[in-house]
């Protein structure tokens, strides 16, 4: 037996075969594959394709390609809310007129998303469920207080829950949707007045980088203060990750210098990431610390 | 035996009914099964767009992209672009401009390029260098890639 501690390619999964390829034209159709149990579910395959020919992802017996399904598509208002469809590609999210009027700061996260290839291939359903740490898109949804709309037909009948995104990472990789659910949409709440949100991503080159770190900052901004403020940071933990006590440093006081500091250095300690081949640890904190830093500057500035 | 799944979509503007495993990529089908072999292979992660290809006229990294998924959908590859009168300017532009070295990103480059000119007939540098952000060149050093591309804007001005 070779050494196999990088690369290795699992001999169970290229074994593995897939039985049942499906290609559903209706949500109801989709939810009662899901429902039979052992499905992989194929959107835009830009992770899929990638991660199945690698081995680190098994296919289970049943291919089921979504990209049919009538409905998961297109961005419209629900009421108070942006509602965006799962199949949603990130190119179609960064020229839509809602959510450049709505959520801007989704939009400048998907034009610093992966190359155009991708983000005409890549959806928002994918990006979220794919859950990396570093997903360009789960960032600015937290901070906007996304929730995700997961269907399900456990009985025959259609049934669906919704759950705010800061809630649905459990892991890298790994959510609250369950095998029987699928990902049909998700909603942004319309922005009230005074809202500001800004994104930052580093990486070495603007292009196709995965993240070394990401911010997203929201909230209120009025009379020099913000309130209802939403903190969080991709690539610094198992899962995007709210920072609750650099949003508590900032909660209603006024956007000062020492605010700002004080803030930075929360954020700088309240994050505990790792070394990798995109940085250390140490670096990882110190971009927290600066940026986290900048981004309020810009703000109070504005 | 892996699993086989019949397809029809539209290569090249002609009708194609093709037999795929259902993991295969699209770039190993048009490759190994049509026969196409300008979309090249390059990283198979989809790091490079020396595979790039247009679907229903967007274009993709054809490494990424699973064989079956091509049911049903309109696909251009560098030999259907090959044969569009609309793409002279911009085959005629990457000669003129020397943007042609070892070859390999060529096809991707000339996809994307043509997608950037579709969607952005006025597209300038800026422009040029975002598009083409997913096509790696190891040769040419992208100046000519782009000179040539700009050139191609609006049949050259």
């Amino acid at each position: 037996m070779p050494d196999c501690t990088t690369n290795c390619v699992n001999e169970d999964i290229l074994t593995m075969t897939i039985e049942r390829y499906a290609a559903p034209q209706s949500l109801d159709e989709a939810l009662g594959i899901l429902q039979q149990g052992e499905v992989t579910i194929l959107a835009g395959g830009t992770d899929l394709m990638p991660q199945t020919k690698a081995g680190r992802i098994a296919f289970k017996p049943t291919l089921m390609n979504i990209g049919r399904v009538a409905g998961l598509k297109g961005v419209s208002l629900d009421g108070a809310y942006l509602r965006i469809g799962a199949l949603t590609t990130i190119s179609e999210l960064l020229r839509d007129p809602l959510v450049v009027q709505h959520a801007p700061v989704l939009a400048e996260a998907c034009d610093q998303f992966a190359s155009d290839q991708i983000r005409n291939a890549g959806t928002l359903g994918g990006n979220i469920n794919n859950a990396s740490p570093a997903g360009d898109t789960l960032v600015p949804l937290i901070v906007l207080d996304a929730e995700v709309e997961l269907a399900s037909k456990p009985n025959g009948s259609v049934t669906t829950r919704r759950l705010p995104l800061a809630e649905f990472f459990t892991g890298p990789g790994r959510t609250k949707r369950a095998a029987n659910e699928l990902l049909t949409a998700v909603r942004v709440p319309l922005p009230q007045p005074g809202h500001v949100a800004r994104f930052y991503k580093f990486g070495t080159r603007p292009a196709l980088d995965i993240s070394t770190i990401s911010i997203g900052i929201a909230g209120i901004k009025r009379d020099g203060a913000l309130t209802d403020i939403r903190v969080a940071f991709g690539a610094v933990a198992p899962t995007p990750v709210r920072a609750p006590r650099t949003e508590a440093a900032l909660e209603g006081r006024p956007l000062d210098a020492e605010a700002i500091a004080a803030a930075a250095d929360t954020a700088r300690d309240e994050v505990s990431p790792i070394d990798d081949v995109r940085a250390t640890a140490w670096y990882r904190k110190e971009l927290i610390h600066n940026m986290t830093r900048r981004m309020l500057d810009h703000v109070a500035k504005a | 035996m892996s699993l086989k799944h019949d397809i029809e979509f539209t290569l090249n503007g002609v009708g194609k009914r093709v037999t795929v495993d259902v993991a295969m990529t699209a770039l190993d089908m048009l490759r190994d099964v049509v026969g196409l072999t300008g979309t090249k292979y390059g990283c198979g992660e989809g790091e490079c767009g020396a595979c790039t290809i247009r679907v229903d006229g967007e274009t993709r990294n054809s490494c990424l992209m699973f064989a079956v998924d091509f049911d049903g959908r309109d696909i251009v590859t560098i030999e259907g672009l090959a044969a569009d009168p609309k793409a002279d300017a911009l085959r005629e532009a990457f000669v003129e401009h020397g943007a042609v070295q070892c070859g390999f990103c060529t096809p991707g480059m000339v996809m994307q390029a043509s997608h950037i000119l579709d969607t952005n007939p006025n597209a300038d540098a800026e422009t040029i260098k975002r598009g083409i952000e997913g096509n790696l060149c190891r040769c040419t050093g992208y100046k000519k890639i782009v000179d040539a591309v700009e050139s191609a804007c609006c049949g050259g001005r």
